[in-house]
């Protein structure tokens, strides 16, 4: 079997979330990766360390900047010619833009955000979440197209870089004309804390907090731990918070290693985006609100005097 | 303008999921059938974009059984012009409902613009709107939170994750996946909810849009409910005592900090 990575990159870097994909079980497979872009051969050196039989180097200055458009045609031509059987992504906002462009110009298979991915003995199996997270199912693929899969991120660990080993390099010429869309512009975020869907662990406040002001009292735990903040909707709305934080079945969809939800209720549409986070805390006066029962560990208690001890807590646990 | 909307029904996120006994899907017995929530800032945007361009019309369309007439309705209820059902089964894959939808517009004349949500809430998947886009070999935007109309093209605002914003021009036609923040989706009247039972749904099936179960690709199958939780473990204490031993559970027995 042909397993083929699509190494997302930004800044010269590569992305986590694509570091992670080669962690997954591969078995006896042949994995090939790919890096599209302009002036992407940096990114040989990391990426022979993580372990892949042969690396592709797709280099266009139409390609400088991701759009669906552009990388889905020269992705598009370069998969058709190496015919893998397997294609992974990850589910990131590049990875499900493209994955499904992919699928479509492929007639391929396809499996988004899926939170399990087996490739041992030539065997494909998946599994994803459905209806929000209050269930997983396995997709079965039928036939033996091609299956373009892109797995959440978070879901397995990146394998620790090795520096013995090597990779043989190709370059792959493509062909870009007549693109219909053109990037005009990025306005870059002005979050100086990791995003909530990229974080190990978010820190979440709700409508509790009152004002924009006092959300630094969750800013302050989550740089003492380098967490992201969150938010619940009640608290976007009331312009405590970007949209960028908000966290839910409007917001975002997230699966941190540790959820901390403070004065936030747990409403359905709330635990429609966190449910599948691996531990959840949660820090409420009320005994009764519906996020005690999803969470692991509870304080019953007022935000206000608990949070700020946690930063002591954890800033003291820094020093120690 | 020729102004295309699609719409998925789904089930309301509030409505418990059971099930069926071959966990092969869920028991749709119970189930409160709603527009997928993005689907609606969807319909909005295409009545707001007829609104400034009078000679339009707004036609919308849903892949799935008989009972996706009602969110059909509904979109009616709330402007739009006219509405078809494309007869595909509710457990359709995305190749199926992206070919089937693509093979409807193609069928109902000239498209000027196709918006869709930015994803299903049922299956989160994301991918209908692109696919959708490339067999109708047009230009693709998601995740849109803004449009700006020029002429004969668009300049889309596109979430990319963040808070970061793309902004990317692309000629009509053009498929446009909705995000939250385009528009606040208007209600549909009661009375007008009335009045929309009466409208004709138009009905293509499979077989006139050209699409089997040879296009199907994958199905979902061994349904999992998450392995019931443990009960919260509660730390008690005065707030101090409380942060610290919330902090050791963070660092020593998670090992998250
Ligand atoms: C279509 C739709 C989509 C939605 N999408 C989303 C979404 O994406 N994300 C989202 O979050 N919501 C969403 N909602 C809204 C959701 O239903 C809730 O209204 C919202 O999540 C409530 O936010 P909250 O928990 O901050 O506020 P509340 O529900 O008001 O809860 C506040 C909580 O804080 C506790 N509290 C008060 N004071 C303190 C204190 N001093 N210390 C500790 N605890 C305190 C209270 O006991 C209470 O539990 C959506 C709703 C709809 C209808
Ligand atoms: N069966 C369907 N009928 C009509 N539109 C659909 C259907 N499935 C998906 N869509 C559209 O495609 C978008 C993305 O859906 P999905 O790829 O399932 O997440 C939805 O928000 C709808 O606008």
């Amino acid at each position: 079997m042909k397993i083929l990575i699509i190494a997302e990159h930004k800044n010269g870097a590569l992305s986590e979330a694509a570091m992670e994909l080669f962690g997954l079980p591969f078995g006896q497979a042949e994995v090939h990766a790919v890096a599209a872009g302009e002036g992407v051969e940096p990114l040989a050196g990391p990426l022979g360390q993580l372990g892949v039989a042969k690396l592709h180097l797709i280099n266009s200055p139409a390609l400088a900047s991701y759009t669906g458009e552009s990388f889905g045609q020269a992705l598009g031509q370069f998969i058709q010619q190496l015919a893998p059987d397997v294609v992974l992504a990850a589910h990131t906002p590049q990875g499900r833009d493209l994955a499904p462009r992919l699928a479509a110009v492929l007639d391929a298979a396809l499996a988004t955000d899926c939170i399990q991915v087996s490739l041992d003995g030539g065997q494909v199996t998946a599994r994803r979440p459905v209806y929000a997270g209050k269930a997983t199912a396995e997709v079965e693929f039928n036939g033996d197209s091609l299956k373009v899969i892109t797995v959440r991120p978070r879901t397995v660990k990146a394998p620790e870089p090795d520096a013995s080993r090597s990779v043989e390099v190709t370059e792959v010429a493509v062909e870009l004309p007549g693109q219909k869309t053109a990037l005009k512009e990025i306005i870059a975020s002005d979050n100086v804390r990791p995003d909530v869907t990229e974080a190990a662990i978010i820190v979440t406040g709700g409508r509790s907090l009152g004002s924009a002001e006092n959300f630094s009292i969750i800013e302050n735990f989550a740089d003492s731990i380098g967490a992201a903040v969150g938010s619940s909707r009640a608290a976007v709305d009331a312009g405590y918070r970007p949209y960028r934080d908000q966290v839910g079945q409007t917001g975002k969809v997230v699966s941190p290693q540790v959820y901390i939800a403070c004065g936030v209720s747990g409403a359905i549409q709330h635990l429609a985006g966190m449910r599948t986070s691996k531990h959840i805390v949660a820090i409420n006066t009320d005994p009764e609100a519906p996020i005690f029962q999803l969470a692991d560990y509870g304080i019953v208690g007022d935000l206000f005097e608990v949070v700020p001890q946690l930063t002591e807590a954890a800033k003291n646990r820094n020093r120690s | 303008m020729n102004i295309f909307v699609c719409i998925k029904q789904v089930p309301d996120t509030t409505t418990r999921i059971k099930l069926r006994e071959d966990r092969n899907g869920i028991d749709e017995s119970d189930i409160q059938w709603i527009i997928s929530p993005h689907d609606e800032l969807a319909i909005e945007e295409a009545l707001r974009l007829r609104e400034q361009q009078p000679d339009s019309t707004v036609t919308v369309l849903s892949a799935g059984p008989e009972r996706v007439t009602d969110s059909l309705r509904m979109a009616l209820a709330m402007g739009a012009d006219k509405a078809v059902r494309l007869n595909l089964p509710g457990d359709a894959d995305s190749s199926m409902n992206a070919r089937s939808l693509a093979a409807a517009i193609g069928k109902l004349g000239q498209a000027d613009i196709v918006f869709t949500g930015k994803e299903a809430i049922d299956d989160g998947a994301a991918a209908v709107g692109q696919s959708l886009a490339v067999f109708l070999d047009m230009p693709c935007v998601t995740v849109v939170n803004s449009i700006n109309y020029g002429d004969g093209a668009i300049t889309c605002r596109r979430d990319v994750g963040g808070g970061s914003i793309e902004v990317i021009e692309a000629p009509l036609p053009a498929v446009v996946a909705a995000q939250v923040g385009l528009n606040e989706p208007r209600y549909a009247t009661a009375l007008n909810i009335i009045k929309a039972k009466k409208k004709p749904i138009d009905i293509l099936t499979a077989e006139e849009l050209g699409v089997t179960e040879a296009n199907r690709k994958t199905r979902l199958k061994n349904f999992e409910l998450p392995p019931p939780k443990k009960p919260c473990r509660i730390i008690e204490g005065a707030p101090a005592d409380q942060a610290k031993e919330l902090v050791r559970v963070l660092a020593e027995e998670i090992q998250a900090i």
